[in-house]
């Protein structure tokens, strides 16, 4: 049980997917311009995080024992089909959702934290019920990295800053902010 | 700037929404300066930050996408007119996914060090945004040939950037080259700079210093028009 725990808040706080594994960094940047777009798109990820994390068990397990050249080929149709799956029913059950996301919704195929999970996963030995912890931890935390940086980009908008600024330059200056204050969060596995 | 009008690829037919017909040497330039695909479009940003502590790591995997990116950019072109529209995406991802596979064994046959430290940052070149984004916008629409010079261009662009910003965290977070040490014993190495958040802050550095350059042109051209 304290596995499972401690599975969850290091992949949750200690190393975020985001801001410090540098992984989904295109939606990172690509839709933290509001905050609701980027909190709804966080938990999309989670779900498509906990279909592929299951999914790649099941295929670790009976598929790729003996096969394992064909990882990276077998994960990346299950996700682009997990994508798919979920593009349908949020279409057909959250037309409004669907519109907010746009392009970005069937862009979670080539966001690299959902295959950075499955190869982490196996590279780690999971379980699969470890597999499902570890995929809402990183769901949870690529949300919350998505919201902060949103909520600060947000004031950034009103903020008077030299015109140079303005565009991408100062938004990697903020994310370096947040990235080290997650690295606080390094000394808790260790204690 | 307005695109060169020399048709070198004017005996293929058009399809709507393809890139404007130009010279091979356009199409390779395209990537490294005018459109380039990390400091112009942000694109593929995670390898970009995650293998760029070491200029080593930096150039391996700046070398890996070019050849992903060449490789697919070929197949997609080739294939083009047999893929049938609702499955593209699907079938791009596919033929990337080969030469990724493709390229992380040959990495490891020959670099095993290298493919231990860049680790499954290899095999995530897959989900690259520009791979897709190049085989869906340029290579599905062209020739095989204009598609290999765009994939030429994009890679050494690529691999340009992830070689500027891995050389600066590089020297300043442990004061080396390659691994050579170059600034002496006396310099106290800047530890931030290989840690994460250094990767944020060497990029927000080179995209400020490329604003201010920028902003200082525009006002110049404006001040000589004037």
């Amino acid at each position: 049980m304290s596995n499972l725990a401690w599975i969850f808040t290091s992949t949750l706080l200690v190393n975020n997917f985001t801001l410090v594994m540098f992984l989904g960094l295109c939606s990172f940047f690509g839709v933290t311009a509001k905050i609701e777009t980027a909190w709804r798109l966080g938990l999309a990820n989670t779900f498509v995080l906990l279909i592929t994390a299951v999914s790649a068990s099941f295929l670790n397990a009976y598929v790729l024992a003996k096969t394992p050249f064909l990882r990276t080929i077998a994960f990346i149709v299950v996700i682009a089909s997990a994508v798919q799956i979920v593009e349908m029913a949020v279409k057909k059950y959250l037309p409004v959702l669907f519109r907010q996301l746009g392009i970005y919704l069937p862009l979670i195929t080539t966001n690299c934290a959902i295959l950075g999970l499955a190869l982490f996963q196996t590279s780690r030995k999971y379980t699969w019920v470890e597999g499902i912890v570890f995929a809402i931890g990183a769901g949870l935390g690529l949300t919350l990295a998505l919201s902060l940086l949103a909520s600060i980009r947000e004031r950034l908008e009103v903020a008077d800053v030299p015109d140079f600024a303005r565009k991408m330059g100062l938004v990697l200056v903020a994310a370096s902010c947040l990235s080290l204050a997650f690295m606080g969060f390094a000394g808790m596995g260790s204690g | 700037m307005t695109a060169p009008t020399v048709a070198a690829a004017s005996q293929e037919e058009l399809v709507p929404g393809a890139p404007p017909p130009a010279p091979l040497w356009f199409d390779v330039w395209r990537g490294i300066a005018k459109e380039n695909p990390v400091l112009v479009q942000m694109l593929g940003m995670c390898p970009t930050m995650a293998v760029t502590n070491t200029l080593a790591n930096g150039t391996a995997m700046g070398l890996a996408t070019l050849f992903v990116l060449v490789g697919s950019g070929l197949f997609v072109s080739l294939f083009r007119k047999h893929i049938a529209n609702e499955v593209r995406i699907t079938s791009y991802i596919l033929i990337i996914a080969t030469f990724v596979t493709l390229a992380d064994m040959i990495l490891a046959a020959t670099f095993p060090d290298i493919s231990k430290a860049l680790g499954p940052f290899i095999p995530l070149i897959v989900a690259n945004c520009l791979l897709l984004g190049r085989a869906e916008a340029f290579a599905a629409k062209v020739g095989p040939v204009r598609a290999v010079a765009d994939g030429l261009g994009m890679g050494l662009g690529f691999t340009v950037s992830l070689m500027a910003l891995s050389a600066l965290r590089e020297i300043l977070g442990s004061g080396s080259v390659f691994g050579i040490n170059i600034l002496g014993p006396r310099f106290e190495p800047w530890v931030f700079f290989v840690a994460p958040p250094g990767g944020f802050m060497a990029l927000g550095i080179l995209l400020l210093i490329k604003g201010a350059i920028m902003t200082r042109n525009a006002r110049r051209a404006a001040e000589a028009r004037a």
